[in-house]
């Protein structure tokens, strides 16, 4: 771009050296712009999936959905219309009422020693680094588990068995997040709390904990979240019920077993109440995702 | 509330009668030891569980590893009526899915993670788009797999016809035209759930990569895109590679999505077009109603399953761990 002449031109001056856009190269421009847009392109495409799976969700889902009926009756027979999935309902709650009793107070008093205790030696990095590798281990194993050490000694399907599958599955992720929320308590606060005479015990459970409680309520919401959506570890732990179960101990349906077996089914009327199921069960888990999302956003400290 | 409890415990040791503060002391102290030593026995129980399912689906495998040896990996028949149990097809199948997905997810979650992070776009666009990323994950796989049977399989059927007939001379896409149950349908759908793992990680990493590693390369000349891809890419490699191989093991584990569209069919075919099995289809679709040896099998089959994931995932822990050394 020397259009200067004879003037004499110093570096400062930018009339020798021109280094915009313009004087690149230009296949180096091109390169730079057709990746740029390409990126944009690849964000378009990531998203495309979510909201074509959301709004078919909704609408073959809206479809089905009779209220009160499908929170209160049961599946027809196959073949036959009308009905609901009010026993599946029940039952996923009872499957994750069972997995949250386990793996809460495991997973929060495990995680204490992890990062009140043990912060930095040697087994602490052990503990976490299979809980790493646990977050990894395929869900429908953590089933075969539970069958192995339930179903199987207990002789039948049920409930329980199921929430010790998902048990399995939210204890790492307790674990991980109930340590983090725990490492960002400031150190003050123990520090004070010993200086004026409480133990490690009355320094942890009084001030500690509660101090980290959003954020290990907020771990908890994400795990049943994650939880709730699972039918690979309750296929044969919870199994299947076609009728309200009285207790832990029965086989009883839950909502993504229930989606799994009437979507496979050729029957118009199952597929419908699956549509539905799904819609339900979408709203629930995308609901606590959410709220665990927003609550996450609201720092303490 | 918090408080009120600190000033109890405060007001308890300052005060003076000997005789119960000792007796105060001892107590706490016994509490103090007692709730250290449970967590303690927690956490180590916590890591033992890993370990402990490991042991389980072993011990529950064992009929059949004393029947079938390692020619199991091998074989390629799976019959429950004569209980001759093979399960190479459902290997070929899982792997050749995962691959399918990586192929799909690598490019685009890296694509993604850069546009997120080297600021291409402004706060609002951004912010955005990692929430809508974020909610994929959320989708329950089950309803993947409803979507995937009711919309997707006939979107995409004249797409794979198309492929089978204008490009079928390549072996993946060979075969009699797709029905739509196939690997290809399984890799497509499994990449869906998988980008977010990569987009996340790789996130994190360029994040935390030092910022003069980025001014310096942009001041010796280097355009943003040279800078991307000749310095912060190579720099953050370990991080990318560890998201691709949770990534490849989160697709390998997946159970629904395979159990609902890819077809169940016993068979290793070269065409993606073709019906397969994966191994977490096959124990999805058979283990409730199977007999003591066929479960003994299922359970082996969960165990080669279990091999695979860990040899991923711990890869995976490593390599980050080296890479937050060099931090």
């Amino acid at each position: 771009m020397d259009t200067s002449g004879n003037q004499p031109s110093f570096a400062y001056e930018g009339n020798d050296f021109d280094i915009s856009a313009k004087a690149m190269a230009p296949h180096r421009r091109i390169t730079e712009q057709v990746l740029t847009i390409l990126t944009m392109v690849f964000a378009a495409i990531v998203i495309v999936p979510l909201v074509w799976v959301l709004v078919s969700v909704f609408q073959k889902g809206v479809d089905s959905l009779i209220f009160p009926d499908i929170f209160t009756k049961l599946p027809p027979p196959p073949g036959l219309s009308e009905g609901g999935f009010g026993h599946a309902i029940v039952g996923t709650l009872m499957t994750l009422g069972v997995g949250t009793l386990i793996s809460v107070p495991f997973g929060v008093i495990a995680a204490i020693y992890l990062a009140e205790f043990g912060r930095g030696t040697k087994l602490a990095y052990l503990v976490k680094f299979s809980c790493n590798v646990l977050t990894g281990v395929p869900a429908i194993l953590c089933g075969l588990f539970a069958y192995s050490i339930v179903v199987r000694p207990l002789g039948s399907f049920s409930a329980f068995s199921g929430g010790v599958a998902l048990g399995v599955l939210m204890l790492p992720i307790i674990i991980r997040s109930t340590e983090e929320a725990l490492l960002l308590v400031p150190n003050d606060l123990r520090l004070a709390s010993t200086g004026i005479g409480a133990t490690r015990f009355e320094t942890v459970v009084q001030i500690v904990l509660p101090a980290a409680l959003t954020s290990i309520v907020t771990g908890v919401v994400l795990s049943v979240a994650r939880a709730s959506g699972e039918a690979a570890p309750l296929l044969f732990t919870a199994f299947n019920n076609n009728f309200w179960a009285g207790n832990v101990w029965e086989p009883v349906a839950t909502l993504p077993v229930l989606i799994y077996f009437f979507s496979i089914i050729p029957y118009k009327a199952s597929q419908s109440l699956a549509w539905a199921a799904a819609l339900v069960l979408l709203s629930i888990v995308l609901l606590f995702s959410i709220t665990a999302r927003y609550f996450s956003r609201q720092k303490k400290f | 509330m918090e408080q009120k409890n600190v000033m109890t415990s405060a007001d308890q040791s300052t005060r003076l009668t000997g005789h119960s503060l000792e007796k105060e002391n001892s107590r706490a102290r016994v509490l103090d030891v007692g709730f250290w030593g449970l967590t303690l026995l927690l956490a180590i129980s916590a890591g033992a569980v890993l370990l402990w399912i490991i042991v389980q689906t072993a011990l529950e495998a064992i009929p059949a590893i004393q029947e079938f040896g390692f020619g199991f990996v091998f074989g390629t028949t799976w019959n429950p009526v004569t209980n001759v149990y093979g399960v190479l097809p459902q290997i070929y199948g899982t792997l050749v899915t995962a691959f399918i997905a990586l192929v799909i997810a690598v490019p685009l979650g890296i694509g993604v993670a850069i546009f997120l992070t080297e600021g291409f776009a402004p706060k609002w666009v951004t912010t955005p788009i990692a929430f809508a990323i974020e909610l994929i994950v959320a989708i329950p796989s089950v309803v993947l797999g409803i979507w995937g049977i009711f919309v997707l399989i006939p979107f995409i059927r004249p797409i794979f016809g198309f492929l089978n007939t204008y490009l079928g001379w390549i072996p993946i896409f060979s075969g009699s035209g797709g029905l739509g149950n196939s690997l290809l349908l399984v890799g497509l759908v499994l990449s869906i759930m998988i980008v977010p793992i990569i987009i996340s990680i790789t996130r994190g990493t360029l994040e935390v990569l030092p910022k003069d590693l980025r001014n310096g390369s942009l001041a010796l000349g280097a355009t943003r895109w040279e800078t991307i891809l000749r310095v912060m890419i190579p720099a953050g490699l370990s991080g990318i590679v560890s998201s691709i191989m949770l990534a490849m093991g989160r697709a390998m584990g997946e159970t629904m999505v395979a159990a609902m569209l890819v077809g169940n069919a016993n068979r290793i075919n070269i065409s993606w077009l073709q019906p397969g099995s994966t191994i977490t289809g096959l124990i999805a679709s058979q283990f409730g109603e199977a007999g003591r040896t066929q479960v003994a099998a299922l359970m082996y089959a969960g165990l080669v399953l279990m091999i695979l994931s860990l040899v991923v995932n711990i890869l995976a822990e490593v390599i980050i761990r080296r890479f937050q050394n060099i931090e």
